[in-house]
């Protein structure tokens, strides 16, 4: 699947390497667009998403803010209002709830409130979910409070390719975007096994990436793995855990990968679950409330006379998540292998 | 379960716990014979570029340029034309008449809420017109004086109020919560001190695009207590952003006085002390000191001098807002008793001190004001008003929340629309 694309030319690139490479292109396109955040401008960010991008497009375009996550969303609507495309950076998801005022009951409401007089598009990037042992503080999975937020997009890449061009059809997007990218995939697929090497993203089809600008339609899902013995629905670091495990028992699932989880794609999810008449949703955010309640109401709400068995949810549990327990915290390959022998019991 | 803390054995004194209180209550009369009335003429006007840290006397004094005998004064007279000081005092009559006819409005059952902003008139209008139109201001939802300084249509002021069929926001605000790009004027959100950063980057974009219009920003002193007021600053100073930040001190927010926000400890103007920015703390009910101010703080943002942080020291003549009763919980007589007077009988009175103006026109002009609005508010009372049947269409509750509808939001209102007919029937259209 190769979308149009105004450079064919394609290089290797991790998922660091795309987001970068997305900004870049975008910087490059619209002198309107602004990368913002701490520690973003001369040494790049410190998972390196914006390296380079300073001494390539000046610091009016690139540049450090204080650390205040309400100053640097409140002063993106205001750019925003002025005419910019700003894109900052909240360094971890876990450090956005400062800022959330500004995200909810301004970024978010500003169209509706005006009646159009103004508009935020502004995309906020911010790395999230655990696996690399950051405690309770540098972990958590918020996407169900965004997506709780009318007003907001929330979007979810899973492997190099989709990253840059869903991060860039949500700069170019006139509504707020919330860009939340899985920081235990930076650097490559994980299979779930903590204990195992990790491989690199060269390894894996989606690091072959354009170097030119395409984009990938916010609201869209993508089938990883076409089956039929039961839709499995994950995002982000999950699907390539969900993959694995599947591949390993031999299960004929077919997956997912939602992408953008609002607004999401309803006929990709119908259409699979009809299909396969069983429905699992893995997701690593916190049970309660999380995002799998609401993908649970809407299949059975719409494909409850084609279901075979009870719609099953994988998460994390309700805890903050640990430090030292990370790996009995993370919905590994005994939760999902557990959860896929019984769905397919039942 | 814990026992209650308590204070173990301790020869150590007690602590305690110090829980501001406003001098007066209802009942009391208030006397404000200790606040410091510094001379006309005492605070000296420093050059636009002058560095912060040399002028922080600014922060503390007070400055005026009108005498309590109407006569201007001193370095900071901004020597206004008479005509351009009629035009003030109309702009400052007329949002005083627009707020007494929409005050009743509401309390006539006509709209659901209002907010007046009598006392406070000269910290919108005079600011307003000490900038240029381009430039673009961060109101909070006292500052309609910036509106009507800029010749925006009261129809539309009033269709807003009334949540009507000409209400371009179509009913989703709740009254004064106006939006006006056209005239420079930002959408006034109901969320406090949020506009404060989001001036700053207006600001910022305008300074990183090399334009020459700057911002302007308002709250109240009790809003400067927000956390979004602290981030503002930081970034402003940071990034020595082409802003002017009003702090609006009436010495009220809703029931609770200055105190709740730092006021018992220093003066709102010294904040800027601690962010190394320009500070000016000024007489708000004198019209020339608003306008010479802000002349200075936008003279020295427009060359990249930085931004300034202006404390309006005023008082909230009315109630927070229709919704509650300040008799409830203040003196009397505080208004009456305020030191600085009245904005617009000041302004009346230095007109008439030079010769400029007289109490027949004064009189012929509130008269001709007063009927403008009741003639305006009559025209837009024809678009319907709150709660008298619904003036807009059912699905454009849904319209704009994104740019384009997506399913989920489809479906509700297709939804909302079948509860509609089965309601109102299938020829049901908007009053």
């Amino acid at each position: 699947m190769m979308p149009a694309s105004s450079n064919s030319d394609t290089k290797t690139m991790n998922m660091i390497e795309a987001i970068n490479s997305a900004m870049d292109v975008m910087l490059e396109r619209d002198p309107n667009t602004v990368v913002m955040g701490e520690d973003v401008g001369f040494f790049g960010g410190v998972f390196r998403a914006t390296a380079g991008l300073q001494k390539k497009h000046g610091k009016t375009r690139v540049f450090d803010t204080p650390i205040n996550e309400c100053g640097i969303i409140g002063v993106a609507v205001g750019m925003g209002a002025y005419g910019l495309r700003p894109v900052p950076e909240i360094q971890f998801a876990d450090y956005i709830y400062p800022g959330l005022d500004q995200l909810v009951s301004e970024a978010a409401r500003l169209r509706y409130r005006s009646a159009n007089d103004y508009i935020c598009p502004m995309t906020v990037r911010t790395p999230f979910g655990g696996g690399i042992f950051g405690g309770q503080t540098h972990s958590q999975s918020p996407e169900s409070i965004m997506t709780h937020i009318c007003g907001v997009k929330t979007v979810i890449p899973s492997n190099p390719y989709d990253a840059k061009g869903l991060l860039i059809a949500a700069i170019e997007d006139n509504d707020p975007v919330v860009f939340l990218e899985p920081k235990r995939i930076y650097n490559g697929p994980f299979s779930g096994y903590y204990d195992r090497p990790v491989e690199p993203w060269s390894k894996h089809d989606a690091s072959t990436v354009p170097e030119g600008y395409y984009r990938i339609d916010l609201g869209k899902a993508a089938t990883v793995r076409e089956g039929e013995a039961l839709t499995i629905l994950a995002y982000g670091t999950m699907v390539h855990v969900t993959k694995t495990i599947v591949e390993e028992m031999r299960i004929d699932a077919e997956i997912l990968d939602l992408r953008t989880l609002l607004p999401l794609d309803i006929e990709a999810i119908e259409a699979s679950v009809k299909k396969t008449g069983r429905c699992l949703i893995v997701h690593e955010a916190t049970r309660t409330s999380g995002f799998g309640a609401e993908l649970a109401a809407l299949v059975q709400e719409r494909c409850f006379y084609h279901l075979e068995a009870p719609v099953e949810r994988v998460t994390g549990f309700d805890t903050p998540y640990p430090h030292s327990l990370e790996w009995a915290y993370f919905p590994g390959p005994v939760r999902i292998a557990t959860a896929l022998t019984k769905i397919l019991k039942d | 379960m814990s026992d209650t803390p308590g204070r173990p054995a301790s020869n150590l004194p007690p602590l305690s716990l110090h829980i501001p209180e406003p001098r007066y209550r209802p009942g009391d009369t208030p006397d404000f014979g200790d606040i410091v009335v510094p001379e006309v003429g005492a605070t000296p006007r420093p050059s636009e570029d002058s560095k912060p840290e040399a002028m922080r006397d600014l922060c503390y004094g007070l400055v005026r340029v009108l005498d309590f005998d109407g006569v201007a004064k001193g370095s900071w007279d901004p020597k206004l034309t008479p005509e351009r000081l009629r035009v003030m005092l109309r702009y400052m009559m007329l949002t005083r008449a627009f707020d007494d006819r929409m005050f009743r409005a509401q309390r006539q059952g006509k709209t659901s809420f209002y907010m007046k902003c009598t006392g406070e008139e000269a910290t919108s209008i005079a600011s307003t017109m000490a900038i240029d139109r381009a430039d673009m201001c961060f109101p909070s939802y006292r500052q309609q004086g910036i509106l009507i300084a800029r010749d925006y249509p009261l129809i539309q002021m009033m269709n807003q109020i009334y949540s009507n069929r000409g209400d371009h926001l179509m009913g989703r605000q709740l009254p004064i919560m106006y939006s006006a790009p056209e005239h420079g004027f930002f959408s006034v959100s109901g969320n406090l001190a949020t506009q404060y950063p989001q001036a700053v980057g207006w600001a910022m974009a305008s300074a990183s695009k090399g334009d020459s219009r700057i911002a302007t920003v308002w709250c109240g002193e009790g809003s400067s207590a927000e956390g979004d007021f602290h981030s503002a600053l930081t970034f402003a100073t940071v990034y020595n952003a082409p802003v002017i930040f009003n702090v609006v001190n009436n010495q009220w927010a809703i029931s609770s006085f200055s105190g709740f926000a730092g006021g018992e400890r220093t003066t709102f103007a010294a904040r800027a002390v601690g962010y190394g920015i320009a500070g000016l703390r000024i007489d708000g009910n004198d019209p020339l000191a608003v306008y010479a101010a802000t002349q200075w703080a936008a003279d020295r943002a427009r060359t990249n001098n930085g931004p300034t942080l202006i404390e309006h020291f005023t008082y909230r003549a009315e109630g927070h807002s229709t919704s509650d009763d300040p008799s409830a919980y203040r003196a009397a007589q505080e208004a009456s008793a305020w030191p600085f007077g009245d904005p617009i009988a000041r302004l009346k009175q230095h007109l008439i001190a030079l010769g400029e103006w007289d109490a027949e026109r004064h009189e012929a002009q509130a008269k001709e004001l007063d009927e403008l609005v009741k003639t305006t508010q009559k025209q837009s009372e024809k678009l319907g008003i709150l709660g008298h049947g619904m003036h807009q269409p059912f699905e454009t509750m849904f319209q704009d929340v994104f740019e384009e509808m997506p399913w989920h939001l489809k479906e509700q209102c297709d939804q909302m629309l079948a509860e509609q007919e089965a309601k109102f029937g299938p020829n049901w259209k908007p009053e």
